[in-house]
């Protein structure tokens, strides 16, 4: 059994932005009780025994946490690269030099839109100034810098502006990721997934930006898998590479895992050793002897691992089914409806979209 | 997607300087038992003479000095090896080349421009 590369740490969920494409669960209410302090440090603990090395800080928003700083300090002084994965919104000067101070090594700041109008209607809330002033401190501190944009129907015509803001801001990688439909953004997928010709040119804007930028900026760009031949591979396969832990401990193959009819495994009752190496969780999708046709005979079944499962259990009602948005799926054309949907004509460029509450007592 | 890869990798030269780019961290791993790098989005775990190479990319050995210097530890030592390893690095940008005596300037954008070298 590989040993698992990479912690999410979710930290909380609680976020001073409401994007509406945000990936969390919509029962927010139920992740109220968050892990304590202890309970993270020793988390961290047992995942670099496991053998992570790289910790994401993520949540909704980690700066929420009063012991992020804490927590950074122990996770670096384990020796994991530990990664902060923030709206920027709460990272004042003081703040960020703390974590810095605390051995931080990387800076994930999300933008919602190339321009302040754009970006805060999307994100709920007025922030884009404040992460552009963060994204100065964090350059100035000397992190090197990804800016994460989510890209949708309503953003993605934007994105040569996004591009170039991302330069203007001398960040070190752009990730420029169409949004995956789960949790809120799954609600809001007729009013978020782009079009096909919204698509090309995209494409196009990000070969020239990558072919410019090359060796200054590394332009990391996801299509909507909807508009895939073949499914991504979901977390380098299921409990193979990565793990993560939710604020209320639940620890999970991937985030969006606990959407899934499968047995908890909770950090409060089990090691993270016991949970990766012989939860059921954790074995329900490892390896490839789960899978059906036409996965198991294709040559592909170790570079996809099948796709998705939690998309699987999403558009078929059962997880163990191939990922639809694969061409050779027999669901297949359940996606196909979808993308066919989102090129008619009938459909509007700009729909009101469902915002992802702050907090769990607004859900 | 990204950058003309083979141009860069080509501009592995035996005069060269390899050094490990900014944000990159030589460690080794006792779970795996292996040396690994870490960067943002990024493992490479690596083999022994892997690591070998790598703790010798300080930015003022050039690669042929690494070679001269790996040949006394190994029996055999292809300097296309090294360079070839050296490449892939470039490639993942865990690993920049300098093409000269180093200031401690950080010329990225300079050596990863395939007519620089």
């Amino acid at each position: 059994m590989n040993k698992p590369f990479g912690l999410l740490a979710e930290l909380t969920y609680r976020c001073p932005l409401a994007c509406p494409y945000c990936s969390n669960p919509l029962d927010l209410a139920g992740y109220r009780d968050e892990l304590d302090t202890a309970e993270w440090l020793r988390v961290l603990a047992e995942a670099r025994d496991l053998g992570v090395l790289q910790c994401h800080l993520s949540g909704g928003e980690p700066l929420l946490r009063r012991d992020l700083v804490e927590l950074v300090r122990h996770a670096t002084g384990l020796g994991l690269y530990t990664n902060l994965v923030t709206s920027a919104v709460g990272l004042s000067r003081r703040r960020a030099e703390e974590l810095h101070e605390a051995g931080l090594d990387h800076v994930q700041i999300s933008i919602q839109a190339d321009e302040p109008g754009a970006s805060d209607r999307i994100a709920g809330t007025p922030s884009f100034a404040r992460k552009i002033e963060a994204a100065r401190i964090v350059k100035e501190l000397g992190w090197p810098l990804t800016v994460n944009v989510v890209l949708h129907r309503q953003n993605i015509d934007g994105l040569a502006a996004i591009v170039g803001l991302a330069e203007e801001l001398r960040a070190d990688r752009v990730e420029l990721a169409n949004t995956q439909y789960y949790g809120w953004a799954l609600r809001n997928r007729a009013a978020l997934l782009p079009t096909a010709e919204q698509l090309d040119r995209a494409e196009e804007v990000v070969q020239a930006a990558a072919a410019r930028l090359a060796g200054r900026m590394d332009v990391v760009y996801v299509l909507p898998d909807y508009y895939e031949r073949y499914p991504k591979p979901c977390m380098g396969g299921w409990a193979a590479r990565q793990l993560t832990v939710a604020p209320n401990g639940d620890a999970l193959p991937c985030p969006t895992a606990q959407t899934l009819p499968l047995p908890r495994a909770n950090v409060r009752e089990n090691s993270l050793e016991w949970i990766w190496t012989e939860s059921p969780l954790f074995e329900r999708f490892r390896g490839t002897a789960w899978m059906p046709e036409p996965c198991r005979s294709c040559d592909r079944r170790e570079i996809d691992f099948g796709g998705c499962r939690c998309q699987a259990f999403q558009l078929t009602g059962d997880a163990a089914r191939t990922d639809p948005v694969c061409h050779l799926s027999p669901d297949h054309e359940i996606v196909e409806d979808l993308v066919r949907a989102a090129n008619s004509g009938a459909r509007p460029r700009v729909e009101a979209l469902v915002p992802r509450p702050h907090r769990a007592g607004s859900a | 997607m990204s950058s003309p890869e083979s141009a860069v990798a080509d501009a592995v030269s035996v005069s060269g300087r390899p050094r490990l780019a900014r944000h990159v961290r030589l460690t080794f791993d006792p779970s795996r038992e292996r040396h690994v790098l870490l960067r943002p989005e990024c493992v490479v775990v690596l083999n022994r003479t892997g690591a070998d190479v790598l703790e010798l990319c300080d930015g003022r050995r050039t690669v042929a000095g690494i070679v001269a210097e790996l040949r006394g530890r190994y029996a055999r030592v292809a300097e296309a090896d090294v360079q070839g390893f050296l490449a892939g690095l470039v490639d993942r940008r865990c690993v920049v080349i300098e093409p000269e005596e180093t200031d401690g300037v950080d010329r990225r954008c300079v050596v990863t421009d395939p007519e620089a070298t």
